[in-house]
C-alpha cells in the first residue's frame, strides 16, 4: 500500500528521476549528501566486516604468521579433512548441535506458555512485577551470571546445593564439573536468562487477538480452557512459527558467552561448543589455519540456514524482516 | 462469565503464585550476591548467607574501591561505553537515514543495505577478524573497544525503520524551503527522532558494559582492560597472576565477600538504566519490526 503511495508521490514530485537514459554519475552528483552519510558507516564494515573476510583464505593454507597470507602454503581441503577427521573436532561439533537444539526448543516453549499464563493475570500491578523481574536477566551479562551461578551451584556450600541436600537429602550435585550435569545447567541456565524477554513478541501478539472472538466463544459457553485451546493458541502460531524458524541460524551458536564463562576443562568433552574451541586451538595455540577452517564451516553452514530460515518465515508465516 | 466459576478461581490463584515464584528466582541470584557483598567474611566464608545479609558491614565495598586496578578498569569501561555509544549513535543516525529512502529516490539504496544486511549474515569468524586487528595495529589501544563494533547494523535498521514512519510531510516542506538533506537531517529529523535515539542508546550502553571478550582477546596488559573482562579474568578465570599484585591484595581480591560486591558494581549500572529500558524495549522491539 505504502510503496503504491511513494510511486505515485514519485512520479508527480520529480518526474525527472524515472528515465532509464541517464548515467550513472548523474545520480552520484544530484544525491552526493546521500553517499557522503552512508561513506563512515561503510567504511567502519568494510575494514571490520568485508576485510575479515577476505582473511577467510587461510582456511585454505597451512597458515604461518611469519609468511603472511601470500607466502603460506596452499593446502586445498585439508584443513576441512582433519576437521572431520579429529575425534574432538567432531565430539565440539556434536556438542554444539545438542546443546543448541535443546534451548532453541525450549526457549520457545517456555515464552510461550509463560506469555499465555502472564495473560491470564488481570491485576495489573502483578503482571507489572512479574514483568520487571522476568526481563532482568536478559541484560546482565554472562560474565556477571556466569559469576553468580559458579558461587550459587558451588558443591562447596553453594546456595542451590544447600537447598537440595536440606530438602532433599541429596549429596551436592558437581552442577559444573560433570559433562552431563553440565549440559543441563547449561541450557536450564540458558532458559532461565531469555525466557522473560522472550515472552516480549508473544505478549505482544496476545494484545492483537480480537476481543470479540472470546466475547463469541462466552456466548457459546466455552470454558477459558476451550478459549485457550481454541483461540489464544491459534492466535500466536503464526509468531511461534517465525521466532522458530529464525531461530534455526542458531544451530552452530550454542551460546560463547555462556560456555566460556562456566566450563571447565573437567567438562570439555560434553560442553566444548565450536566457539570455544576455535578460541582455544587458534588463539592459544596458535593453529590459525585449522582455527579459521572451523570457523568457515560454522559461518557457512549458519549462513545457509538463515537464508532458509527467513525464506521459511517469509512462506509460512508472511514475515520480512527488510 | 469464565472469571467467577470456581474451577478458573483456583487456576487464577496457583498461576498468581507460580509465577511470583517464577519471576523471584529471575532476581533471587543477583539477590543473594548482593546480600553476600554486605556480609562479614566469617558469614559468608561459612556459607550461612540467604537473601539477608549477616553481619552488615560495607568492608567489601571498601575494600573494592581501594583497588586501583578494579578502579581503572571501571573508568575504562565508563570510556568505552561513552565513546562507543556516540559513535554508534552518529554513524546509525547518519546511515539510516539514506537507507530509509526508497530505491528510487536515492539510487544505490538497494546495493548499500544489501551490504549492510549481509554482515549480519556471514562473518569471517574469529581467526581472520583478530589477524584483522593485529595488521591494522589496533592491539593494546583502547579504540579497539570502539571501532569494531562502531556500527551496529541492527540498531542502524532500528532507526531506518523508525525513520520510515516519520511523515513524509516534514521532510518535503524542509526541502521545499531549500533546507539541504544535511540540514533536513540534522534540524528535521533529529528533534522527532530523540525518543528512538534514547532506546538505541541504551541498547548500546548495555551492549558496551557488557562486553568482555574484545578486552580479553585485544588488550595485552590486564591492568588496561575494560570492568567486564577485568571481572572475567578475577572471578571466572581466577587468575589474579597477571594482575601482579602483591599477596595481601591478592588474598583481598579473591575473598568471597569482596568477590561478591565487585560482581554486584558490575551489574550495577544495567540495574540502574533498567527502568528506562524497559519502558523502552518493547517499542524498540516494535519500532524494528513492524512494517506496513
Amino acid at each position: 500500500m505504502s510503496q503504491q503511495q511513494t510511486l505515485q508521490h514519485d512520479d508527480i514530485t520529480i518526474p525527472v528521476v524515472k528515465p532509464k537514459g541517464k548515467p550513472l554519475f548523474y545520480y552520484l552528483i544530484k544525491q552526493w549528501p546521500f553517499h557522503i552519510m552512508v561513506l563512515p558507516s561503510l567504511a567502519f564494515l568494510l575494514i571490520f566486516a568485508y576485510l575479515p573476510m577476505g582473511g577467510l583464505v587461510m582456511a585454505f593454507q597451512n597458515y604461518k604468521p611469519w609468511l603472511g597470507l601470500t607466502g603460506s602454503e596452499w593446502v586445498g581441503l585439508d584443513q576441512f579433512r582433519y576437521l572431520f577427521e579429529r575425534e574432538d573436532s567432531l565430539q565440539v561439533i556434536w556438542n554444539t548441535v545438542i546443546i543448541a537444539v535443546f534451548k532453541m526448543i525450549l526457549n520457545l516453549f517456555a515464552p510461550f506458555v509463560f506469555a499465555i499464563l502472564l495473560n491470564e493475570i488481570r491485576k495489573q500491578l502483578v503482571k507489572r512485577f512479574v514483568q520487571t523481574l522476568v526481563y532482568l536477566p536478559h541484560f546482565l551479562s554472562w560474565v556477571i551470571l556466569g559469576g553468580i551461578l559458579t558461587d550459587l551451584l558451588s558443591t562447596e556450600g553453594g546456595l542451590v546445593n544447600r537447598l537440595l541436600t536440606g530438602l532433599f537429602g541429596i549429596d551436592p550435585i558437581f552442577f559444573l564439573g560433570n559433562g552431563n550435569w553440565f549440559r543441563f545447567t547449561v541450557i536450564l541456565s540458558d532458559v532461565w536468562k531469555e525466557f522473560g524477554f522472550g515472552t516480549v513478541v508473544f505478549l505482544a501478539a496476545l494484545a492483537n487477538i480480537n476481543p470479540s472472538l472470546y466475547e463469541a466463544a462466552e456466548v457459546d459457553g466455552a470454558s477459558r480452557w476451550k478459549q485457550t485451546l481454541h483461540i489464544t493458541v491459534p492466535s500466536m502460531i503464526p509468531i511461534a512459527i517465525v521466532v522458530g524458524t529464525l531461530a534455526l541460524g542458531n544451530v552452530l551458536n550454542a551460546g560463547f558467552d555462556q560456555i566460556f564463562n562456566l566450563y571447565n576443562p573437567l567438562v570439555y568433552a560434553k560442553g566444548d561448543i565450536i566457539d570455544t574451541f576455535v578460541y582455544r586451538t587458534a588463539i592459544l595455540n596458535g593453529e590459525m589455519g585449522f582455527g579459521t577452517a572451523i570457523g568457515l564451516f560454522k559461518s557457512v553452514i549458519s549462513f545457509v540456514l538463515v537464508v532458509i530460515s527467513y525464506r521459511l518465515a517469509y512462506k509460512l508465516a508472511n514475515y520480512r524482516i527488510f | 462469565m469464565y472469571h467467577k466459576s470456581p474451577a478458573y478461581r483456583v487456576f487464577n490463584t496457583f498461576n498468581t503464585i507460580l509465577l511470583i515464584v517464577l519471576s523471584l528466582l529471575c532476581v533471587i541470584p543477583l539477590l543473594h550476591v548482593f546480600a553476600v557483598s554486605l556480609s562479614a567474611k566469617a558469614a559468608a566464608d561459612a556459607n550461612i548467607v540467604g537473601l539477608w545479609p549477616v553481619n552488615f558491614t560495607l568492608d567489601a565495598y571498601k575494600k573494592t574501591t581501594n583497588n586501583p586496578i578494579f578502579l581503572n578498569s571501571m573508568w575504562i569501561a565508563v570510556e568505552r561505553t561513552v565513546i562507543g555509544t556516540l559513535l554508534t549513535l552518529f554513524l546509525a543516525f547518519l546511515a539510516a537515514y539514506p537507507l530509509s529512502k526508497e530505491n528510487s529516490a536515492f539510487r544505490g539504496r538497494n546495493i548499500y543495505a544489501w551490504m549492510f544486511v549481509f554482515t549480519m549474515l556471514f562473518n569471517g569468524g574469529l581467526v581472520p577478524f583478530y589477524m584483522v586487528i593485529q595488521k591494522i595495529g589496533l592491539m593494546d589501544n583502547f579504540w579497539v573497544l570502539v571501532l569494531p563494533g562502531a556500527v551496529n547494523v541492527f540498531l542502524t535498521i532500528l532507526m531506518l525503520n523508525f525513520f520510515r514512519g516519520v511523515p513524509k510531510e516534514l521532510e518535503e516542506a524542509a526541502l521545499i524551503d531549500g533546507a539541504g538533506h544535511f540540514r533536513t537531517l540534522f534540524s528535521i529529523y533529529l528533534p522527532v527522532s530523540l525518543p528512538a535515539i534514547a532506546t538505541l542508546a541504551l541498547f548500546s550502553m548495555v551492549f558496551h558494559w557488557n562486553s568482555w571478550f574484545d578486552g580479553l582477546l585485544y588488550i595485552g596488559n590486564p591492568k588496561q582492560y575494560p570492568l567486564a573482562t577485568f571481572l572475567q579474568t578475577v572471578i571466572i578465570q581466577r587468575d589474579m597472576s597477571s594482575m601482579s599484585m602483591n599477596p595481601a591484595d591478592l588474598a583481598l581480591i579473591s575473598q568471597k565477600t569482596v568477590k561478591s560486591a565487585q560482581i554486584f558494581i558490575g551489574a550495577l549500572p544495567i540495574l540502574l538504566v533498567y527502568p528506562f529500558l524497559q519502558k523502552f524495549f518493547v517499542k524498540g522491539l516494535v519500532m524494528g519490526s513492524v512494517k506496513e
